[in-house]
């Protein structure tokens, strides 16, 4: 016997289920018991940095668009810094959350983040990691939410130099981490969950 | 005084303890689970930073889902209770300021929603969703009433037992979490292909929520307790950095 280590297991995850919508966008659904819908807007005023757009749609290992899902982003403002109680490096922009969360489209399942460009950050070691935005996709038949990241394929350089890009065995794989540019501020990110150009997605 | 020079990463999450993407019981998954092993590397600033949610952005009923659809003066039909409990870390360390949305069916099993398509009728009072924040103990509640167990189109005769679904934010990013809460002495638990797609028996119970008679309000509604632990984060009095960098 030996002393025990007194720690608590994290809550097993469930899948959010077909009806994930009514809780976390009540309005999408016409449930109208709070004001906007959490996420449905990531700028509160005038933004600091390039103002962009991000669309994409989630498929299946068919190749089927999700319909059900819910997508969340999460990423610094235009100069690297997080809105969060957690960001010690200074101030982040307060006209821009930097948390977006959609439900796709009702018929198409396609979504779209009015946000701004991410700044870059450092990884734990201090090398800085190219500019990204996160990704976080749960949906029915999703039994944990998946993250991914989203990296941008006009940032040749500092995708070239970033530590976890770098560090992926499967370089073929890369680009599906990497957003297509379609027009000026105007990003398009497609999720594979499974099969021929699955997305990346990390254990973090 | 004791001063922890460097806040260290989230500790990574346990996938055996945890459902796996790929889970046949549960038909949906098949083709909705990577293949591909999962990237792993340590936590960085995109995922140990969170977005910020304030006790002011609550309204009076969102933890009350009795009353936050019900005309006034009504109410919501179904055995009435109180959920609560505490959001804490896996240090055991209690995670105040942590968001909580929740959604659930009507106490006939079903769901208001236009894709739902189960016989038993909505209920005009009860919209199906509340939302709440802990407080700096960890602590949250909020009322509801019980919600029924429904079939659903996955084998022939699946039921899914009575469930609340639950949202959870914590500190960090890496924290994010969508889970469900189950209720003591239901049978269904057990039959059930999605809670089936945890292997880990201990794993199941720690989603179960005992019933709770210290919380009870006596001839009002009786309460289940249910916890939720989040991923910790190492604290560390050794920094973490390449030499010379
Ligand atoms: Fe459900």
């Amino acid at each position: 016997m030996t002393q025990k280590l007194e720690y608590l297991k994290e809550s097993p995850s469930q899948t959010a289920g077909p009806y994930v919508h009514i809780g976390c966008t009540p309005n999408f659904t016409g449930i109208e018991i709070y004001g906007e819908d959490l996420g449905a807007s990531m700028k509160t005023g005038p933004v600091k940095g390039q103002e962009i757009t991000i669309k994409g749609t989630v498929f299946d290992g068919t190749g089927t668009p999700l319909r059900d899902a819910m997508i969340e982003i999460w990423q610094p403002d235009g100069e690297g810094l997080f809105n969060s109680a957690n960001e010690t490096r200074g101030q982040a922009d307060p006209n821009f959350t930097g948390w977006g969360r959609s439900p796709g489209d009702m018929n198409t399942g396609e979504f779209t983040f009015e946000t701004v460009k991410p700044g870059a950050v450092p990884f734990p070691d201090g090398r800085m990691q190219a500019p990204h935005v996160t990704f976080w996709v749960v949906a029915r038949g999703i039994n944990i939410g998946l993250h991914t990241r989203m990296y941008f394929e006009d940032e040749a350089e500092a995708n070239a130099a970033d530590p976890i890009l770098t560090r992926i065995e499967h370089q073929n794989r890369v680009p599906t981490l990497l957003a297509k540019k379609e027009a000026d501020g105007v990003y398009r990110f497609d999720i594979r969950l499974q099969g021929e150009g699955e997305t990346i997605f990390f254990d973090i | 005084m004791t001063i922890i020079k460097n806040t260290g990463g989230f500790v990574p999450r346990d996938r055996n303890w945890q459902p796996a993407a790929l889970t046949p019981q549960y038909k949906t998954s098949v083709k909705r689970s990577p293949q591909a092993a999962l990237l792993s590397f340590p936590t960085t600033l995109s995922e140990e930073t969170n977005p910020v949610f304030g006790h002011n952005m609550l309204g009076d009923l969102d933890n009350d889902l009795i009353h936050n659809y019900a005309a006034s003066g009504e109410s919501a039909i179904g055995p009435r209770i109180i959920v609560h409990g505490r959001v804490l870390d896996e240090m055991g360390r209690p995670v105040p300021g942590a968001l909580l949305e929740f959604w659930q069916a009507n106490a006939g099993g079903r769901y208001r929603h236009k894709k739902e398509s189960y016989l038993a009728p909505l209920d005009p009072n009860f919209g199906g969703c509340g939302r709440t924040i802990t407080g700096e103990d960890g602590s949250y509640e909020f009322r509801t009433i019980q919600p029924g167990p429904y079939p659903w189109p996955n084998g022939m005769n699946d039921w899914r037992p009575a469930h609340i679904h639950f949202s959870v934010f914590g500190h960090g990013f890496a924290q994010r979490l969508i889970t469900q809460m189950y209720f003591e002495g239901d049978p269904h638990i057990w039959l059930c292909p999605i809670v089936d797609t945890i292997d880990d028996k201990a794993a199941v119970e720690s989603l179960i929520a005992p019933l709770d008679m210290h919380r009870t309000v006596p001839m009002d509604s009786r309460a289940y307790k249910f916890d939720i632990v989040l991923r910790g984060r190492r604290q560390t009095f050794f920094e973490n950095r390449v030499e010379g960098m």
